[in-house]
């Protein structure tokens, strides 16, 4: 063995090795296989490979009618079912010049903004999960299982509920709707302390994410990037402000930006975007309005030849349907643009450079749905 | 700028390509030759400032391939939808605007994993939704599978 | 010593001596053994997708399901002995879910949860790329419809497996699997 000193860098070179994350992996939230190059521990390069959930959903909806293929958007991210219904359902009538009643519109705001609640619930603890927390998984599940049991009561289904339809929603809500709706969100209030003991003001939550995962705005511009992942890094794009529909223009709320650009920005947009739900599902329930809950259609639906694109806020961006018709019941192209395929070029770009421990912080903030990017 | 302003606007400076209105886009059809430059246009002018690729698509309308792009702007907050026509259905080949947008690398992954059409330029162009042994590309009209699709 | 009476889940008889405590305690090999077995399986965290919910929600607070012995929720292989496949199972995922199910040791049970595992689903007609049902790779042992099923569903399934453990011979010479990793 030779003095060490003497050895030169060809000797003594470490190699790159490359690993698999994934597919099935605890921490990467669905099907997802990320190739990482590393370098001891230091990420050199990330190529994320997707398609291990690819359904074809595009391709099925061209062989049914409008009312079918609703269905099946309630399964790409479910866990906003209710806002991509919603899409789908006003693109339609867009198209059809469908007058929905005022009653329908409040209801679909306030399904929205509870699904938007339970989204961000479950988000929090499987994020604090992912740093190394494992108590605010069972809080966040807990907390959301009040919601689920409005919706249950309410639609039918916990997870993919198709109530969301062309002319308005699928049934009334029950009698005592009002009053069930203003005691979850008191629990949802009072639980806010919770949170802030168990991770928001928590000394090590911080220093593991503040500083780490830094996205410039010009990066998120360019990459595409929608929803709080934008907004943290000062992008003003909140679609309910931009191109509001159904009533949320008459709302009073704040679009929350944050300059910081890291990982704590995007949990902080988050958490307040909470908040401002459930000042928004307040201000709708002082003034619930009676009347129908449904425009009947009849017969199978055609919408007229042309071109449509509707876009609405989910709870993790700015989801789009383009549709094309040529006249006839079945689409001939629908296309759907879903925030979490621009929200995974982020992990490519923030990805370089950071430990594998900072990368999942990362990934964990971002809050990817798999089935939204491989539909 | 407001939908009439963009109008006039790119009937001045794009008096060559026609303009068509969709339901609710302005829309610009532009061969596919000068595409990478008219882009290019539309996104460093400072009266324009289209700098967010939104969606980026494909549709099979028999015999040919159409692209669309949706472009928007963040700062002044104006749409547009610029459109091209590949002709040639056995080997299409568009120049990438991923110099312009990184948003486009995984669009056009997903368009030639879909599609077909290749992309020139392109960092790395790859199958990203289908195994690579995948035979054809499924969302063109005339994608034939009796074995996987149960009709 | 001095054993409780009334052990109802515990498959044997306990004999006492003249003085009326416990000396012996008569079973068979296999009740004991798949009475252990029964009551302490380890699910390997596999969801793929809206059915992985409310697999979730099973696993936390309200509909806890570490009081029926699935404590512990293993993300290796190696240190499972049941796989529930909740979620659609498509193409390209059909050799990884294969291999994860060559890596279990035996005794090893699968549980097919969600119609898109029991028989594709919603996707069963006009989709290029989905698996229809996952029987079609693996074993299953039991099938639990819905769409999503609740997590009362999953609980009675697994409830299902253990009864199904407990009236199975517990000690088979098996030949070796020919493809083991």
């Amino acid at each position: 063995m030779e003095n060490i000193e003497n050895l030169n860098n060809e000797q003594l070179m470490t190699e790159e090795f490359v690993i698999n994350i994934g597919p099935q992996h605890p921490a990467t939230h669905g099907v997802l296989r990320v190739e990482v190059t590393l370098d001891g521990e230091t990420v050199k390069d990330i190529l994320p490979h997707l398609g291990y959930i690819h359904r074809g959903i595009e391709k099925m909806s061209e062989h049914m009618g409008y009312k079918q293929s609703i269905y099946l958007t309630s399964r790409m991210d479910y866990l906003s079912a209710h806002i991509n219904n919603h899409a789908c359902s006003l693109l339609i009538e867009k198209a059809c010049g469908i007058e929905v009643p005022e009653r329908a519109k409040a209801i679909r705001l306030i399904m929205d903004e509870l699904q938007r609640l339970t989204s961000h619930q479950l988000w929090w603890g499987s994020c604090a999960m992912d740093i190394g927390a494992v108590t605010p998984f069972f809080v966040g599940f807990r907390d959301r299982e009040r919601i689920l049991d409005l919706f249950e009561a309410n639609t039918g289904n916990r997870l993919t509920m198709n109530y969301i339809v062309p002319g308005g929603v699928m049934r009334d809500v029950l009698p005592n709707f009002v009053s069930d709706v203003r005691d979850v969100i008191d629990e949802v209030k009072s639980n806010f302390k919770d949170y802030t003991k168990l991770i928001t003001g928590n000394f090590i939550f911080r220093h593991r994410t503040q500083g780490v995962g830094y996205l410039t705005k010009e990066s998120a511009i360019s990459l595409g990037c929608t929803g709080p992942v934008a907004r943290a890094s000062g992008v003003q794009c909140d679609i309910r402000k931009l191109y509001p529909y159904d009533g949320y223009d008459k709302l009073d709320f704040k679009e929350i930006t944050d300059p910081g650009c890291d990982s704590w920005a995007r949990y902080f947009v988050r958490m307040e975007e909470m908040k401002q739900s459930i000042h928004i599902i307040e201000q709708l329930l002082e003034n619930f309005p009676e009347g129908e809950s449904r425009t009947k259609l009849k017969g199978v639906l055609r919408v007229p030849a042309g071109e449509y694109y509707q876009r609405v806020e989910t709870a993790r961006g700015e989801l789009g349907v383009f549709m094309v018709s040529d006249g006839s019941t079945k689409p001939y192209r629908l296309k759907y643009r879903t925030p979490c395929f621009s929200n995974l070029g982020a992990v490519t770009a923030i990805g370089k450079g950071l430990k594998i421990a900072d990368l999942m912080a990362t990934m964990a903030t971002i809050d990817l749905i798999v089935p939204d990017i491989d539909r | 700028m407001s939908k009439d302003e963009l109008k006039n606007y790119l009937g001045q400076h794009f008096s060559e390509f026609s303009l068509t209105e969709s339901f609710d886009f302005t829309e610009l059809h532009v061969p596919k030759e000068n595409i990478l430059d008219v882009l290019k246009q539309l996104k460093e002018s400072p009266a324009t400032a289209f700098d967010f690729l939104f969606c980026e698509t494909a549709v099979d309308r028999n015999p040919a391939l159409e692209l669309v792009y949706h472009i928007t702007s963040t700062q002044y907050r104006h749409d547009l939808v610029v459109k091209t026509v590949l002709e040639d259905r056995e080997n299409p080949v568009i120049e990438s605007v991923y110099p312009l947008w990184t948003a486009a690398e995984l669009y056009e992954d997903e368009i030639y994993d879909m599609f077909g059409i290749r992309f020139s330029n392109h960092p790395k162009l790859r199958r990203i939704m289908l195994t690579d042994e995948w035979v054809g590309y499924p969302l063109r009209k005339d994608y034939q599978d009796d074995k996987m699709i149960v009709k | 010593m001095d054993v409780k009476e009334n052990v109802p889940e515990f498959p044997g008889e306990i004999y006492k001596d003249e003085t009326g405590k416990t000396n012996f305690l008569v079973s068979s090999v296999d009740a004991v053994a798949n009475w252990a077995r029964s009551n302490s399986l380890w699910p390997l965290s596999f969801g793929t997708s809206c059915c992985a919910i409310e697999l979730m929600s099973t696993v936390s607070a309200k509909y806890d399901w570490s009081r029926f012995g699935f404590e512990v929720m293993r993300a290796s292989p190696r240190q499972c002995d049941l796989i529930i496949v909740a979620g659609t199972i498509t193409h390209k995922m059909a050799p990884v879910l294969k291999r994860l199910y060559d890596q279990m040791p035996e005794p090893r049970y699968v549980i097919a949860m969600g119609s898109c595992a029991v028989s594709g689903g919603p996707f069963f007609y006009n989709s290029y790329a989905v698996v229809r049902g996952v029987d079609n790779i693996l074993p299953v042992d039991v099938y639990i419809p819905g769409c999503p099923p609740r997590p009362e569903a999953l609980i009675q399934g697994m409830m299902t497996l253990q009864e199904k453990i407990r009236k199975s011979k517990a000690y088979v010479i098996q030949k070796p699997h020919k493809e083991a990793i």
